[in-house]
């Protein structure tokens, strides 16, 4: 998701998908080959749901389980091949992942049932992955891959509008999977912070922080009516670039890890680092900080700190930085209700706890962070059910 | 762990230097006498404010009570130089590491200050305190920073013409500089230090920290710090020939192209630093030190509207020592929130942003001075400009003092007022041209000073004939003028909008340097001598006229003295090879009628109605334009009744009136607005003044040619510059008479 931008104004006013909302959804004229292709009440099987980030590409896929023996003779040899094979493995090629952990079982959808599987590559890996598909004889089948996100504009994809997909997404995850929205209790008590379940029932009006390479914030105040706020551009593809110059590491895994055994307070300045203790005349507590990487400016501290601490610090940096904007955002629309999602907090729970005290400790209570368990996945399950919706 | 809040210090750990070698006659002046002292000391940067009185030569007048038969001489009146004593604020800038040399360099000049304490602001007061305390055997009184910052910045908006401005990357004129404006709240100021304070400003006294961030400008360049090693200049240097697009991931890095319905461009930044986290690969220093700025340039952009709009303000000062009028950041910022508020909220500079703590930190110890009811003007000499230590923008870097930069202000020991007849005093704007916005006019006007150089040089030795020393004053005056000329080439933004005025202003300062408080006093006297010879036969012949004839002769009259002006190259050149040019060959000189702007028939149908209540007359030159120019005129207005303030420079300005009339209008420039005595503000209201009359080509033409007055008013003046001439469709001594009347009187005239 793009960074810096504003709320479009012929967004705002998108309340009801009308014919206008949909043509606006139709990138280019590809999606004539599903049209043409979809004669029955549901597509043909394969179910992809694609979202073309600006670091990982994420792909959902419905592997049905209800397939009759019928069917089972029917279907083409490449395809058989293709649900052994997402099925069967858990990682692809050097850089494909599934993350079996948030596999969903046993879903019903258009009438079918199966299980749905998550599955994230990197961006650049793209073409090697459609490569795959070539091999596999993927466009031998009658099939459209529906996808939202970027993604080179020479692929003949049926392309998605991202926010549309990012909310239903959400929406249609939530409501089939139990617990899937949580906060944290006790965020400003480290020793009290626990996970809870959020029942997200009544989810409006809600602010959807989409925490990707960079970020986008919008304000949703029903499925079809919502706007984007703002962005930024420190996002999840800031914290990893910053992290590969500064310590020489090249995975967001290894960032993290590197992160989670830092200390941040070595690098940042501290309000009580300048005053001594709080800055009473602003209510500024001591350990707040006050100057990010502030003690780099002394060369002795640089000498110093490990790249631990300077992954940590700029952990720290982004996660606050898009705390700040959040609730700001968050007061000018007047919503209480934050959700984070994208895959900047895959396995990140110091940023999602440090955004949850954020939240809490700044507006006093007022907001609440909430998470999801399906993070980065939402616009890839937006872009599946569209599939399903629009045949 | 939390949001980060941004507190705008840091101290730093640089070694000291005590290697330099300061240069005394550029920085740290008049500190003999300094008496009150302030400092703030920042993360890589200290300023020392200090308040001295400055003693320097004004040249007074007195008259000869010729009445009393005292005629032992035929002259008018002596002048005599005398020793004049007035306060003037000095703030210096200079790298921290620095600091030990400076507090030494004070310490040896320190002669008769009476203080017993310093004022100290700043994240490093608390470092340095024993320093300070141990070499200065001053009493270190912490004050709190963001107050003085605020202080600080209430004052230069209030005091210092053209301190704000708006930066435009692909103007004329990149900057465009505000007028001082009386009502300065509300308003927001993002102070950006290591890290940032969003500051919402509703009164002197109240002010609110809303918020802030912590990443900006140390993070950076510390950041950048632990990479490279680099200073923070260096790193603005690196910026400036960097490319960010091979760091930053693009809206069209991920879309192919623009996000059209979200309005996305493609070349919008999606993910900072985004491309660099693809391993293995090397960037340039260069690109990442780009990269780096747009991200903390954006970001607290975007922090800053979001707080304005939440706040609901329209005006956000930016400062700190982030800035520091670096085109690449002010771009980048006012572009942010452009983008961010759709042009609802503007980003305004602040030419002296660096100092805004030291100010508040020296006015917090100077309140019982009462710092507030004077009035303070930047002094053009003794002030170093915007981007004077910005290594790469300014060829004209003093050699040695290159890192100092410096700010100086002389206290007025009168309040300065609007004038009361102004229209619409908000929008008044005295410049008629703004040289500035300008390039051909600048040329021209930065020519004509440079050419005429020379000649202010000799009439300034020749008005000190018994000083052996003033050739070598003179020199030095030449020297810093044309230092000036040359910096204000390069940078015309240096001291806010250029104008005619600025010029004269800085031309006037550089001579008060010096000594030279009135180079023109001696010719002056000559003239006012033979122009007194002729006077009685002058009115005489005025006398004889009939009414109607009378009234031409007059304003004629008023229009050839004019022409009496050393100040005009053009005239200067005439008088010089003939001295006995005289005030009838003046007249033939004059354009004949219809002049280029001519309201002379409408001016005589108004005589003929009723006489006007009380006019106030802003004079111009001395010798023959007042005494046979403007007294018989004047002479004329009283005979019909009506009132008549004279009001004239209370300082000289070329061969100016000064002092010869009764009442001031303050100092160098030719202002209607806050540069005004107050008591000349109060006499108008009383005396219900209804007519304002505006002579001369510096006040006419080159300043509130175009000022609308709530009463009528006359605007005389002959054009006595060709350029000026063909720029207004004339020729050399083209007249322009513009007799104006607002639009609400000129119904109620017409009805009558």
């Amino acid at each position: 998701m793009p960074g810096l931008c504003r709320s479009d104004p012929n967004n705002e006013g998108a309340a009801a998908p009308g014919p206008s909302s949909s043509e606006r959804r139709t990138f280019n004229s590809t999606a004539r080959l599903r049209t043409d292709s979809v004669k029955k009440s549901r597509p043909l099987f394969p179910w992809f749901g694609m979202d073309i980030g600006g670091t990982l590409v994420k792909l959902v896929y419905f592997e049905p389980k209800d397939i009759t023996a019928e069917e089972e003779q029917e279907e083409v040899e490449n395809l058989k091949s293709i649900r052994r094979y997402l099925t069967l493995n858990t990682a692809y090629g050097k850089t494909g992942i599934r993350d079996v952990h948030l596999e969903l079982k046993d879903l019903t959808l258009c009438g079918r049932t199966g299980n749905l599987h998550f599955i994230r590559f990197p961006t650049q890996d793209l073409p090697v992955f459609l490569q795959m598909g070539r091999d596999k004889h993927f466009s031998s089948l009658h099939t459209t891959l529906c996808a939202t996100g970027g993604g080179p504009t020479s692929l003949k994809l049926h392309k998605l509008d991202e926010l549309e997909c990012l909310i239903r997404g959400v929406l249609y995850i939530d409501s089939v999977m139990p617990r899937e929205c949580y906060y944290f209790e006790n965020p400003t008590d480290p020793d009290h912070c626990v996970e809870r379940p959020y029942p997200l029932e009544n989810p409006y009006p809600m602010l959807l922080v989409n925490i990707g390479s960079g970020v986008s914030i919008l304000a949703v105040y029903s499925e079809n009516n919502y706007k984007r706020v703002t962005g930024t551009s420190l996002g999840g593809g800031t914290f990893l670039g910053l992290c590969c110059l500064l310590t020489g590491c090249s995975s967001f895994e290894d960032a993290l890890e590197m992160a989670s055994e830092g200390e941040s307070t070595r690098v940042d300045k501290l309000v009580r680092d300048i005053y001594g203790g709080d800055y009473e005349r602003f209510g500024l507590p001591g350990w707040a900080v006050a100057s990010s990487f502030g003690n780099m400016m002394s060369k002795e501290k640089r000498e110093t700190v490990s790249k631990a601490d300077l992954a940590r610090a700029t952990l720290v940096t982004i996660t606050n930085n898009i705390g700040s904007i959040t609730r700001m955002c968050a007061l000018n629309e007047n919503i209480e209700r934050v959700v984070f999602v994208g895959n900047f907090l895959r396995v990140n729970t110091l940023s999602m706890k440090l955004l949850a005290y954020a939240m809490d400790y700044w507006s006093k209570g007022q907001l609440k962070a909430l998470f999801l368990r399906h993070e980065g996945y939402f616009g890839a399950v937006g872009a599946l059910l569209e599939l399903l919706h629009s045949s | 762990m939390a949001e980060c809040v941004g507190v705008d210090s840091s101290t730093s750990a640089h070694t000291m230097d005590k290697s330099i070698i300061l240069p005394p006659d550029e920085i740290f002046r008049n500190l003999e006498n300094a008496k009150r002292f302030a400092i703030d000391i920042g993360g890589s940067l200290t300023k020392l404010a200090y308040y001295s009185t400055v003693q320097h030569k004004v040249a007074k007048v007195r008259s000869f009570d010729h009445t009393a038969k005292e005629a032992h001489s035929d002259k008018l009146y002596e002048i005599s130089v005398q020793e004049e004593v007035t306060a003037r604020l000095h703030f210096i800038k200079f790298e921290n590491t620095y600091i030990e040399t400076c507090l030494d360099f004070i310490k040896d000049h320190l002669v008769n200050t009476e203080t017993k304490v310093i004022k100290a602001t700043g994240g490093g007061a608390h470092k340095f305190k024993d320093l300070i305390e141990k070499k200065l055997g001053l009493k270190v009184d912490k004050e709190d920073e963001m107050t003085c910052l605020i202080k600080g910045c209430n004052f230069v908006l209030r005091n210092i013409p053209h301190e704000a401005f708006v930066y435009t990357k692909h103007a004329d004129s990149e900057f465009r500089f505000q007028t001082t404006h009386p009502d300065i709240f509300p308003y927001l100021l993002v102070n950006i230090g290591s890290g940032v304070s969003i500051v919402k400003v509703e009164s002197e006294d109240k002010f609110e920290r809303i918020g802030g961030s912590s990443i900006a400008n140390l993070p950076t360049p510390a950041l950048m710090f632990s990479y490279f090693g680099q200073r923070f200049d260096e790193l603005l240097q690196l910026a400036s020939k960097g490319q960010h697009t091979s760091v930053d991931m693009l809206v069209k890095d991920i879309y192919g192209g623009s996000y059209g319905s979200l309005g996305l461009t493609g070349d919008l930044i999606a993910s900072s630093f985004g491309k660099s986290a693809t391993a293995d690969k090397e960037f340039p220093k260069e690109d990442m030190a780009k990269s780096l700025l747009h991200m903390i340039s954006n970001d607290i952009g975007q922090l800053a509207c979001l707080y304005a709009k939440l706040h609901n303000l329209s005006r956000v000062y930016f400062g700190g020592f982030f800035i520091r009028g670096h085109p690449v950041t002010m771009h980048t910022i006012t572009y942010s929130i452009n983008y961010f508020t759709k042009g609802e909220v503007q980003a305004l500079f602040l030419r002296h942003e660096g100092y805004l703590g030291a100010i508040g930190a020296f006015l917090k110890g100077a309140e019982e001075d009462n710092p507030n009811q004077y009035r303070w003007v930047e002094n053009y000499a003794g002030s170093s400009g915007l981007m004077s230590v910005s290594p790469d923008m300014n060829p004209m870097q003093r050699a040695r003092s290159g890192t100092f930069d410096m700010l100086e202000m002389d206290r007025l020991e009168r309040q300065l007022v609007k004038l009361p007849l102004l229209q619409d005093p908000s929008s008044y704007i005295p410049d008629t041209v703004d040289l500035t916005e300008d390039a051909l006019a600048r040329e021209y006007w930065l020519f004509c000073f440079e050419d005429a150089l020379d000649g202010v040089v000799q009439r300034a030795v020749a008005s000190q004939p018994d000083l052996p020393e003033a050739p070598e004053r003179a020199e030095k005056f030449r020297q810093k003028y044309r230092h000036k000329l040359q910096t204000l080439r390069h940078q015309p933004f240096a001291y806010g909008s250029l104008t005619v005025r600025s010029l004269l202003d800085t031309r006037e300062h550089c001579l008060n340097e010096f000594n030279f408080p009135d180079p023109y006093s001696k010719i002056k006297q000559r003239e006012n001598d033979l122009a007194l010879k002729y006077y009685l036969k002058a009115v005489k012949a005025l006398e004889k006229l009939e009414w109607e004839d009378r009234q031409l002769a007059l304003v004629s009259g008023v229009l050839a003295g004019n022409v009496f002006d050393w100040g005009a190259k053009a005239v200067s050149d005439v008088l010089e090879s003939d001295p006995e040019f005289g005030f009838e060959e003046a007249k033939r000189q004059l354009e004949e009628r219809p002049w280029l702007v001519d309201c002379y028939d409408q001016w005589f149908e108004r005589l003929k109605g009723p006489p006007h209540r009380c006019a106030l007359f802003f004079v111009d030159n001395s010798g023959v334009d007042i005494i046979l120019g403007v007294i018989p005129f004047v002479r004329e207005l009283l005979s019909r009744g009506t009132e008549v303030v004279l009001a004239s420079n209370s300082g000289p300005a070329l061969n100016d009136v000064t002092n010869v009339l009764t009442l001031d209008s303050f100092s160098y420039s030719f202002l209607l607005s806050s540069r005004l005595d107050k008591v000349l503000a109060t006499l108008v209201r009383e005396r219900k003044t209804d007519l304002v009359i505006i002579e001369g080509m510096g006040r006419a033409i080159h300043t509130n040619y175009y000022a609308m007055l709530s009463c009528e008013s006359l605007k005389m003046a002959v054009i006595k510059n060709s350029w000026l001439a063909d720029r207004l469709g004339g020729k050399l001594f083209s007249v322009v008479f513009k007799y104006e009347v607002p639009n609400r009187l000129h119904m109620i005239h017409s009805t009558l």
